[in-house]
């Protein structure tokens, strides 16, 4: 593996041109200034962030994700290729879905196995010839993105159910913007804060045809005890929708409604944080008393648009990721803007033989795994580890896919001994309503705090940082 | 809004106002008792206390003896009583979570620091002393729950619903505390208007923070139908149920504005003060004041079941 590439200082050591200010400051800045900041930006966040959900719960703790303070930093360049990238993956994702769950064409034209769709657990029946409102069927994708030199960026992941995170990089850019304003006066940084604003405009744009001219939009959360509850009732708030759990929604005739203190309201979207699992016990798990029985028959019949759509899994499945440059080929005629990482898919058994050959050398992940769990990296795993996981893998290859162990970029970062590169990835929010696609320039940099740590899962050790976008 | 909403914040504010109308009863009981038993004779006060908080079949059930250890912890401390002091916190506690962004950051700070506050006294005091500054800390706490709602919460139907659940308990626990002394002994050797008689009227009036309202009112030594009238009828008298259901009829009536229309619920309030505004003290009390608190009680509670009806479900 070779080294990192950092995105302040390269791989040659100058500063790049989009650090120069940052990096003047950073020398600047006294250290125990910087400490002490560090500090307040911990209190600051318990007072908004945590206060506003359950601070004092005994876990209150852990919910606590570290923040770092040095900003990551992404030219106005680098980001109209990421917007241009992103647009078309997503593009290419909801007309795959479209595709998947209508025609089959490209199944029929033999560009992606149809069992690796058909025999997915993500995949839905209950979807098959079933358009959905203006054929969108990812609203809000959260793409992560990792970056290896000054001109390669790859996705790692597409994220098409429900991905979280953003109430992060809105709270980041809110505590950044309170404590280093004098950092904020040297650059010109585009604005985050418009995230509620642009996702309310793309929940409004995808209602049913039959919804009135105002459509009800609601936010559809597990409720008080999911773990992203706070993200849930702040974006509720911050987009000005009633937040609602399935008890407070009925279905009458095929139609949604939410009881009110002025009696029954028709509901036009939802944007539901609950998994298609449990969003209606009629359909699906019969055992969930979080959804809401009837749901689907509404959906089903066009009288109400759930964001994201069901059965979207699909689409994010770690086996069909390995086709995306096909499917981008196949729908948009164009190369992909964005490159994937090189995926050996272990169902097939020359892939099999080439990753039992190479197991110490790369990241073996679970086809519907997430979160970091149930991966194997090669190169910090012990010999034993690897032979345990070769047996599994033996054992279940259509589970695993394998992918060569990147050098993810790395980026300043404070840390006891004092500031010190450490690897980011980056989860820009992408929202597909009706009349286009809307992305908020910038996203949730995820920063693995250990040295040499490539794992950025906030459940494993993993802070955020603030991300900006150079204007111009 | 959502009726689930409404209803969080009608019951959060509820349940506040029933931790402080407990800790009311209990500091008026602790009174009582600490009359010389010489001079008082055998009394039972603490049973009344439990009789006037309207779960004597629960305690029953859990204790023999209505003795002072046994319904302070019952009222105050118990997890097994649903309408304890510290249930009724920690019910508040997880309503206001359900609607977090309901509330103003002043309402939340105050019953998150409350329910956070409430863990220090654990199982209860150790001393006499120390109960008494937690019963005036659970007044204090509602105090500023109250206080904070009124001067940072937003005049719309979310304000209105906490409201009608401040005014409906309040007419409750008014009407209850005013039946204390129907509960409460006199001992056979002691006549009505008696000095024990006095004082248990004085200990009802302070419980309420009444006794310098009484006294500016009537100017006259304290006599049961003067402390029913100011209690019930009189409403310059902040928590008198004509003053309770002064306020109610007017939430209702912005609710009912806001909304562009009437329901049964405004019918029956208006129909409640109404009989309130025509009631005199003589003719209360030739029918018997507990028939009259009884049947005010259940009028009461059949305006919650209204309001519930048409609004929270």
């Amino acid at each position: 593996m070779t080294a990192a590439f950092d995105e302040m200082k390269g791989h040659d050591g100058g500063v790049r041109p989009a650090y120069g200010e940052l990096s003047r400051w950073l020398a600047e800045i006294p250290p125990d200034v910087l400490d002490y900041r560090r500090r307040e930006a911990e209190l600051l966040f318990r007072r908004i962030g945590i206060t506003f959900a359950v601070y004092g719960e005994a876990d209150a703790q852990e919910r606590l994700i570290p923040f770092d303070v040095i900003p990551r930093i992404i030219s106005g360049a680098e980001w109209r290729l990421l917007e241009k990238g992103l647009t078309q993956r997503v593009k290419a994702l909801n007309l795959f879905l479209k595709d998947v769950y209508g025609a089959r064409e490209i199944l029929r034209a033999g560009v992606v196995p149809d069992d690796l769709v058909f025999r997915n657990p993500a995949f839905r029946p209950e979807m098959s010839g079933q358009s959905v409102p203006h054929d969108i069927y990812v609203h809000i994708a959260g793409i992560d993105v990792v970056r290896v030199d000054a001109d390669t960026f790859y996705v790692l992941e597409d994220n098409a159910r429900t991905p979280s995170g953003v109430s992060y990089m809105l709270e980041n850019r809110e505590i950044m913007i309170r404590l280093f304003p004098e950092l904020f006066a040297r650059h010109r940084i585009a604005p985050v804060e418009n995230y509620p604003d642009e996702l309310l405009a793309t929940l409004i744009s995808v209602a049913p045809h039959s919804a009135e001219r105002e459509p009800t939009v609601v936010l559809l959360t597990p409720g008080v005890f999911n773990s992203a509850y706070y993200e849930h009732s702040f974006l509720a708030d911050k987009l000005g929708v009633e937040l609602v759990e399935g008890r407070d929604l009925i279905v009458k005739n095929e139609i949604v409604y939410m009881r009110t203190t002025q009696g029954l309201r028709r509901v036009d979207v939802i944007y539901r944080r609950i998994d298609d699992d449990f969003i209606d016990p009629l359909t699906f798990r019969p055992d969930s008393v979080l959804g809401l029985p009837g749901l689907m028959s509404a959906y089903q019949a066009g009288n109400v648009t759930l964001a994201n759509a069901v059965g979207t899994g699909i689409a994010d499945d770690k086996a069909v990721y390995s086709f995306m440059p096909a499917i981008v080929k196949f729908y948009l005629g164009g190369e992909p803007l964005l490159k994937n990482v090189p995926t050996w898919r272990c169902r097939e058994p020359e892939h099999l033989a080439y990753v039992l050959d190479h197991l110490p050398e790369l990241v073996v992940k679970e086809v519907h795994g997430s979160g970091g769990y149930g991966m194997l990296i090669g190169p910090a795993a012990s010999k034993v580890a690897i032979e345990q996981f070769r047996a599994k893998l033996k054992s279940a290859p259509n589970n695993f896919i394998a992918q060569p162990t990147l050098a993810l970029s790395t980026c300043p970062t404070c840390v006891d001994a004092g500031v010190a590169p450490r690897h980011v990835d980056l989860r820009p929010f992408v929202l597909s309503g009706r009349d286009r696609v809307r992305i908020v320039p910038g996203g949730l940099t995820r920063v693995a705090l250990k040295q040499g740590s490539l794992v950025v899962n906030s459940s494993q050790g993993g802070g955020t940082k603030d991300t900006w976008v150079l204007d111009g | 809004m959502l009726s689930r909403t409404a209803d969080n914040l009608y019951w959060l504010s509820r349940y506040v106002e029933r931790a402080e109308y407990l800790a009311r009863i209990l500091d008026a009981t602790q009174r009582l008792s600490s009359l010389p038993l010489a001079y008082v004779g055998s009394t039972n006060e603490w049973e009344s206390a439990v009789a006037t908080a309207g779960c004597a079949t629960a305690f029953f059930k859990q204790y023999d003896e209505a003795n002072e250890e046994n319904v302070t912890d019952f009222l105050a401390f118990s997890t097994a009583n649903s309408s304890s002091i510290r249930a009724c916190f920690e019910m508040a506690r997880s309503n206001a979570r359900s609607v977090r962004t309901a509330l103003t950051v002043e309402m939340w700070d105050a019953i998150n620091g409350t329910w956070l506050e409430l863990k220090r006294y654990g199982n209860g005091p150790t001393s006499r002393e120390e109960f008494s500054r937690f019963l005036r800390w659970v007044q204090e706490s509602s105090l500023r729950y109250d206080g904070s709602a009124y001067r940072t919460m937003l005049r719309n139907d979310a304000y209105w619903f906490s409201r009608l659940g401040v005014y409906l308990e309040r007419a409750d626990n008014t009407a209850r505390i005013l039946d204390v002394k129907y509960h409460l002994l006199l001992p056979a050797d002691e006549r009505v208007g008696g000095p024990l008689d006095y004082f248990q009227w004085a200990a009802i009036l302070r419980s309420v923070s009444a006794l310098n309202a009484y006294r500016w009112v009537y100017r006259e030594s304290l006599k049961p139908w003067l402390v029913a009238d100011l209690l019930i009828l009189k409403e310059e008298m902040p928590r008198s149920l004509a003053s309770c259901y002064e306020a109610i009829v007017r939430n209702l009536d912005q609710i009912a504005g806001s909304y562009g229309r009437q329901g049964p619920a405004q019918r029956q309030a208006r129909g409640i003060r109404t009989r309130l505004q025509n009631s005199r003290m003589d003719g209360i009390f030739q029918r018997g004041l507990h028939e009259y608190i009884g049947e005010f009680i259940t009028e009461n509670n059949g305006l919650g079941g209204a309001i519930t009806e048409q609004f929270l479900i």
